[in-house]
């Protein structure tokens, strides 16, 4: 049943094992400290790792078996970034085994697929979409980005924003209009005709680049018009994203909860006083329904019309979620809270950059509007 | 559940709606029938109304009886007895007390009502006044209480008393069923600022009740009160609608009605939307997840989320109105009202104030959410170890 009556929530054996071992790596392999090196970093990336990660098919999960992947869905890949989220885990995932992978599953011809998929899912390609504009905003569906026929191919001009990881890209796929509509086109990322700068950007934990391409030789990834594709592949996004986000908002509670139980004033622990444990109440309240918004949108990425639904309100609620619990789990912790040394900063930033990625929260209720008919 | 089990109960349903046409036989009838094959609640023991089986095979039972053509109307008519008073009965109470007071509860012929909140004892419930003092076989009781549903049509009242003011609040209490017939008892209707009158204050003068109708042990009372709590607020919080209805769902239709698109307006509306349908999600996983027998957090927060939700939507649908907003069709003519329905917008406002004080306040659920979920510490008690009496009131 579209309206959520039927889904399965109780997590399979695949599920709770994926979970499993995505918590004990990422503690043991990444861990904090190693998040904060890599946010101080140049390219805030760490490529033994992610081969490592490429190597327990973390990459792959959601790409069928005869493309090279592990043949799972959405909701197995929502558990990793769940997962990650919880770990402001940096690096080009979201950007490469989930925005562009599903966007090239989506758009490209058979025989493209068969030739670049299994690249991205061994991790040996990593790519992104190349898709925002400063003069659109997150409207993907009017490029300014222009693609023109060039020796039998295609040449793509155009400066695109916001391109997540954008600096680690072997491949860009970039949306531009066209004689033949909104097409997706691939683009080498050491292209002599791009150029790639990154942004300075409120989450050091995730990247993003400026992107300039003039006349870049590209390859057209299936022909006529890509709006559907898009539209899809950014509700499968956010709704990974809201994933994400709900890992990081649990996180924020905990470590929230885990002060209020240890640090005295007045004689007691702070937790035992309203003030504090009703903000922290408030926070299960919040994360729980971020919780059930976001497993929502990924078991219906299936039906496309409860997609449009379920996607913008997943990546509503859990946009606000997220910034609200990071933003009190600060004032929990009071002045230590606002000090660099403390990790509570990386939840924030990672809270309000993640809710403005793919849409700002009052954008995603726009497009729930417009799903709705209100 | 096995397999077996759902066998049983599927061919007893069968049997009902088959020797008992649900069209064609009187209700009270049919239920004492269903009552007498123990498919009133599946997890009481034979013999009690039940069959011994796990809870939520009642859930099957309502839904095949229901399509069956048979009424579950009961549940309602009679909801504080059907929901609680029987959870108190079959944790509590004895053999003979149950074969005396369960079936007549299901059948409707008897309809239960509960007294525990006082003027003075409100979230501290436990620190009520109404006295009993044993006199022979029998207990006087003496006080007032209040925010009592359906105690003017109720033939039994759980009622929680003081038997020993010396001991801590706690251990000081006593459980007993009261004949609501009884002399002594005055029911007045307590009306609303909706103008109705949906609860009523208690009076008991003198009211004696037999030693037979006492639930559990002398200063047993808080125990066998938490088991009535704790059922109701799982028939408050725990229910799945569909999507788009209640309180949101009127929103939507007056917001369409209205012509209205106000870009601010209408993000308040998404925004309300988008909140309610989270809060009916996480009733939906919570309910499978429970069914599947794996507790969690999220089934404690829908009472707490609801409250603060019709509060918001109902506020906004009345803001929509514009200057109808300003007027109550209703009437503010003092009233009974028959049962619950949709109310309009304004009347709908000025209800759902009492959704965050109603069956646990707020503030008592976040306390509830931060101790019992997160493990927070608990507030210093100053009343704990006290003697009752002793403690400050006002």
């Amino acid at each position: 049943m579209a309206d959520g009556g039927a889904v399965s929530y109780a997590p399979t054996e695949d599920q709770q094992l994926i979970r499993a071992t995505a918590r004990r790596f990422l503690y043991e392999r990444l861990g904090i400290d190693k998040v904060r090196e890599l946010m101080m970093s140049e390219t805030g990336f760490d490529r033994v790792l992610w081969k490592e990660m490429a190597e327990l098919g973390w990459t792959g999960l959601a790409v069928p078996e005869d493309l090279g992947g592990a043949g799972l869905g959405l909701v197995e890949l929502s558990v990793l970034l769940e997962e990650m989220g919880r770990l402001v885990t940096p690096g080009p995932f979201l950007a490469s085994a989930v925005l562009a992978t599903t966007l090239m599953r989506e758009v490209a011809t058979t025989e493209q697929q068969q030739e670049m998929i299994p690249a991205l899912a061994s991790g040996d390609t990593i790519a992104t979409l190349a898709v925002f504009e400063t003069a659109r905003g997150w409207d993907f569906e009017r490029p300014d980005t222009t693609a023109s026929r060039a020796n039998g191919g295609w040449t793509v001009t155009g400066a695109k924003r916001s391109v997540l990881d954008g600096h680690l890209a072997d491949l860009l796929l970039v949306t531009a209009a066209s004689d033949d509509g909104v097409g997706v086109f691939a683009v080498a990322g050491d292209s002599d005709a791009v150029e790639i700068a990154q942004e300075p950007v409120l989450d050091p934990t995730r990247r993003q680049a400026a992107v300039a391409l003039d006349r870049a030789s590209a390859v057209r990834l299936g022909s006529g018009d890509g709006t559907a594709a898009l539209r899809h592949a950014l509700r499968v996004a956010t709704s990974a994203l809201a994933a994400e986000q709900v890992g990081g908002a649990h996180a924020a509670m905990d470590m929230a909860v885990e002060y209020a139980k240890t640090r005295y004033q007045f004689g007691r622990p702070i937790g035992s006083y309203q003030a504090i444990k009703h903000r922290c109440a408030n926070m299960l309240m919040k994360v729980e329904h971020a919780r059930s918004a976001a497993y929502h949108a990924v078991r219906v990425s299936g039906d496309e019309a409860e997609m449009a639904v379920a996607a913008p309100l997943a990546g509503s609620i859990a946009s606000e979620a997220f910034v609200w619990v990071a933003g009190e789990n600060i004032q929990v912790h009071g002045g230590i809270g606002f000090t660099w040394e403390h990790d509570a900063h990386l939840y924030l930033k990672r809270a309000k950059a993640s809710s403005l990625l793919l849409g700002s929260p009052r954008h995603h209720r726009d497009m729930l509007g417009e799903a709705l008919g209100i | 559940m096995t397999d077996a089990d759902y066998a049983r109960v599927d061919a007893l349903v069968d049997e009902l709606v088959t020797e008992l046409p649900p069209v064609d036989t009187p209700q009270e009838e049919f239920w004492g029938s269903q009552y007498d094959r123990g498919l009133a609640w599946a997890w009481h023991p034979e013999g009690y109304g039940g069959l011994g089986l796990e809870r939520r095979h009642q859930t099957r039972i309502d839904r095949r009886l229901e399509e069956a053509g048979a009424s579950i109307e009961n549940r309602y008519t009679n909801l504080l007895g059907i929901a609680m008073g029987a959870g108190v009965l079959d944790a509590h109470a004895s053999d003979e007390q149950k074969r005396r007071w369960l079936r007549p509860m299901f059948t409707t012929e008897e309809i239960w009502c509960q007294l525990f909140s006082e003027p003075g004892a409100g979230s501290d419930v436990a620190g009520l006044s109404t006295r009993a003092i044993r006199d022979g076989d029998e207990w006087v009781v003496n006080g007032q209480k209040v925010w009592t549903t359906l105690a003017h049509l109720a033939k039994w009242g759980m009622v929680v008393t003081r038997t020993d003011p010396d001991a801590p609040k706690h251990l000081g209490m006593t459980y007993f069923i009261v004949d609501m017939e009884s002399p002594g008892v005055e029911v007045r209707p307590l009306y609303q600022i909706t103008g109705e009158a949906e609860f009523n204050e208690v009076f008991f003068n003198d009211v004696r009740i037999p030693d037979d109708n006492r639930i559990d042990v002398v200063g047993a009372g808080w125990r066998v009160a938490l088991t009535t709590l704790m059922n109701e607020r799982v028939a408050i919080g725990g229910s799945a609608i569909p999507r788009e209805s209640g309180y949101i769902g009127q929103a939507v239709e007056v917001w369409r009605e209205s012509g209205e698109d106000d870009p601010v307006l209408r993000d308040q509306l998404l925004h309300l939307w988008a909140e309610a349908e989270a809060a009916r999600l996480t009733s939906l996983r919570a309910n499978e997840l429970a069914s599947a027998g794996i507790p969690g957090p999220e089934g404690s927060t829908g009472k707490l989320a609801w409250a603060n939700l019709n509060k918001e939507i109902t506020s906004f649908t009345v803001e929509l109105l514009g200057l109808d907003g300003t007027l109550y069709p209703e009437g503010y003519e003092l009233s009974r009202p028959e049962r619950f329905r949709t109310h309009a917008p304004q009347k709908a406002y000025l209800r759902t104030r009492a959704n965050s004080i109603e069956g646990g306040t707020s503030e008592i659920m976040l306390n509830i959410l931060g101790e019992r979920v997160l493990g927070l510490p608990g507030e210093p008690r100053v009343d704990k170890d006290l003697p009752w009496a002793e403690v400050p009131r006002g």
